[in-house]
């Protein structure tokens, strides 16, 4: 169930994310990290108290320590301002407009996943490869949430049970453990 | 009754200048437009558990400001431009309380004896307002001495060839070596470099009540959770210890009051929007060399130089590829080794600058360093069928070595910070706009330096190297942004004898407000190629104690 998009919407961006991080044998791809959970969370920040902007700290919990990165940090009026504009644009407020008017990103996707078509899950991926690269602007903004998706911490939404880093080998956040010494000095 | 100072940022100046005055018995209130994740909100004098090893949080969305949406910055090349060519992130250095010490790897390297007299040791070069600054190392070495122990450093005395004198040791040992870095340095050895441990601080053991650093990799540009990091938690929570300090996070400075040579206090806007008015004996300014200037400017103060010379290191960034070598860069400390060489002269570098038509050049500090982290580097791979493979063999993060040259800028009076004539912050006021280029001695230099990286990166067994810099120069031809990348920046409120070609005096002190002193990298006269942190920290506790009539303290006996 979407936090913020359609169904609709939800579906043309889960089969776009899919072909950005295609799944394969053994490789996790979109799906498996649940990228498109992550961006609709994303767009949808403000639905949750605290917004999920910013996890919380020290720890995660995932190498010891408390599981601090679950609980989201308060945002100040000037963070909720600069976060709802950046999401929701600044829509005609004047507070929003000090240096003209401001698209955001909910606007940005909105009007992305309508240009990819309404018949984008059902087109074969040869043509979703085609429409997403025809809209260059709208490919790299959502090329770049992928990849914070696939590979951010999974207290976003992505990230699924950690796949996109265990299939590169990569141990994520590491607090309070750390690496020894030995493990920084040789190979 | 004690004397009191507004101290306006909380950055490593801000905090120094409190450290120092609370100690000899001033009230201080420390003014910090940004929020506060450094310490405890329940017990200032403890640290707080708000960073973490959070890609998302620290590099893609601005936990530590400034957010450019409301905190925007306008740039141009120069006065030829028009009124600006890029609004948004411009040099941003963090706006929250610790400020540009908290995203630091902490290298905290100390300015030779020449950097303080660059036009008596090699004179001048056309275009550039080359000068001494009115102090010498030997005056500061001191304040070094007691900001070291301070902020906790780790180093090794005797291990780079040319530093300057010291008066004692470090106050740790190195941490652990990075294995990229073991094997870069050498390589740097083999060509005839003098790679050495860079002086950090972050702690390698535990000290001041702050644990050691457990090498988690997430340094540069993140806060350290577990505050090995010193700079400049340590010197706050003393200062708050002595209950004679006050911090008001997310208080923003509009203006310095004043009246005829004295400021009576400052004006300031809390966070709910209300404008205030708060009185004291003396203003501090630590807003860093952009901040700063934009607030005197703002309170009208004018002088010919003021926003003037502004120097940002010019970074020389020579990466290689090793393709059967996992260099793991994301375990350890950012950068634990680098070397000098390119800021010391010999015949050939005399001889290649002569052959470029300039005097003389210098480099700067060179880091050794490995790739980012994942986001960063799947963003820089293809997506589609091939990315999976891609980042596994993660060609970016896992293979890569660089060197960084942080190179000396020189200081050109066309490279500004003013007022944005048209683009204002989310509160209304007008934003710095940077205007700035490199000159060719930057160019010549980084030229001539890259060639010798480029050689130590084969000789490390690198297939292949590419040499770039920032900001990006056509000469590269990869279309590098001419937006600069370096937070190191420096000048704009120049320091100097002369009021007339000054802003602030030997102490920095304004030449014309008898009560307003500024305490950050604003007051660098030349921009060496040293990291400034230690420096402008070690000027702020010069100028907090010249200010208090007391003396650096002496390392403890033993």
């Amino acid at each position: 169930m979407p936090v913020w998009l359609s169904d609709h919407e939800y579906a043309t961006l889960r089969a776009a994310c899919a072909q950005m991080l295609p799944s394969g044998e053994g490789t996790p791809g979109a799906e498996e990290a649940g990228v498109a959970d992550y961006i609709d969370g994303f767009l949808g920040a403000f639905t949750f108290d605290p917004p999920r902007i910013w996890a919380g700290g020290p720890s995660s919990g995932r190498k010891g320590g408390v599981a601090g990165f679950a609980t989201f940090h308060r945002l100040s009026p000037l963070d909720e301002l600069a976060w709802r504009m950046r999401l929701e644009g600044s829509q005609g407020k004047p507070e929003r407009e000090f240096n003209g008017p401001v698209v955001g990103l909910q606007e940005r996707y909105r009007d992305g996943l309508v240009a990819l078509g309404a018949d984008f899950t059902e087109v074969e991926g040869r043509e979703q490869r085609r429409r997403l690269r025809d809209d260059e602007a709208f490919c790299e903004l959502l090329w770049g949430h992928c990849c914070e998706g696939m590979y951010g911490a999974p207290e976003y939404g992505g990230n699924r049970n950690t796949v996109g880093w265990d299939y590169i080998d990569y141990e994520g956040d590491v607090q309070p453990r750390g690496y020894s010494d030995a493990e920084v000095s040789q190979p | 009754m004690s004397p009191s100072a507004i101290i306006i940022g909380s950055g490593p100046g801000g905090a120094t200048a409190a450290e120092v005055l609370t100690r000899a018995g001033w009230n201080v209130v420390i003014m910090e437009k940004g929020r506060n994740h450094l310490l405890d909100p329940d017990d200032l004098t403890r640290p707080a558990e708000d960073y973490s090893n959070d890609e998302i949080k620290f590099i893609s969305r601005y936990f530590l400001g400034p957010d450019p949406l409301v905190e925007p910055r306008a740039f141009r090349l120069s006065a030829d431009d028009g009124e600006h060519t890029h609004v948004g992130e411009v040099n941003s250095i963090p706006t929250t309380v610790g400020g540009g010490g908290t995203h630091a790897d902490g290298k905290v390297p100390r300015f030779r004896e020449e950097d303080f007299g660059l036009f008596s040791t090699y004179g001048p070069q056309e275009g550039a307002a080359v000068d001494d600054w009115p102090l010498e190392y030997d005056e500061l070495e001191p304040y070094y001495a007691e900001v070291e122990r301070a902020i906790g450093v780790s180093g090794r005395e005797g291990a780079n060839p040319f530093a300057a004198w010291r008066s004692g040791p470090y106050p740790m040992p190195p941490g652990a070596p990075m294995y990229g870095a073991v094997l870069s340095s050498a390589a740097a050895e083999k060509v005839g470099l003098h790679p050495y441990e860079a002086p950090t601080a972050a702690n390698s053991i535990a000290y001041d009540g702050r644990p050691a650093c457990n090498n988690c990799g997430f340094c540069a540009f993140f806060g350290c959770p577990i505050h090995a990091k010193g700079d400049p938690v340590a010197l706050l929570t003393r200062a708050m210890a002595t209950g004679r300090a006050e911090l008001m996070a997310e208080t923003y400075v509009s203006r310095i009051i004043t009246q005829g040579r004295r400021a009576t206090g400052v004006e300031f806007i809390d966070r709910d929007g209300v404008t205030h008015t708060r009185e004291a004996d003396m203003v501090i300014v630590a807003g860093g060399a952009i901040e700063t200037p934009r607030l005197l400017l703002l309170s009208g103060l004018d002088h010919p130089a003021l926003g003037k010379y502004l120097m940002v290191h010019f970074q020389t960034i020579v990466v290689g590829h090793f393709a059967d070598m996992r260099l793991h860069p994301h375990k350890g400390r950012s950068v634990t080794h680098v070397h000098d060489d390119a800021m010391v002269q010999d015949d050939r570098t005399r001889q290649a600058a002569v052959g470029a038509g300039l005097p003389w050049f210098r480099g700067g500090l060179v880091e050794h360093s490995g790739g980012g982290l994942p986001i960063m580097e799947a963003r820089h791979s293809p997506w589609g069928r091939l990315h999976a493979q891609t980042m596994r063999e993660s060609n970016l993060r896992e293979r890569m070595w660089a060197f960084i040259m942080q190179g000396e800028d020189l200081a050109y009076a066309t490279n500004t910070v003013d007022l944005s004539p048209s683009i204002r912050d989310a509160r209304g006021y007008p934003v710095a706009r940077v205007t700035y280029q490199p000159g060719h001695h930057e160019m010549a230099a980084s030229k001539y330096h890259g060639k010798i990286l480029q050689s130590v990166l084969e000789e490390m067994g690198a297939e292949w190297v590419i040499h770039t810099s920032s900001p990006g120069v056509s000469y590269h031809g990869i279309g590098a942004s001419p937006i600069p990348e370096s937070r190191h920046v420096m000048g704009t409120v120049r320091m100097g004898d002369n009021p007339d070609t000054s802003v602030v005096d030997r102490w920095g002190r304004v030449h014309v407000l008898d009560n307003v002193v500024v305490a950050d990298s604003s007051v660098f006269v030349t921009s060496s190629g040293y990291g400034p942190t230690l420096t402008l920290v070690a000027l702020a506790a010069r100028a907090a104690h010249h200010l208090a009539g007391t003396a650096p303290e002496a390392p403890a006996a033993g």
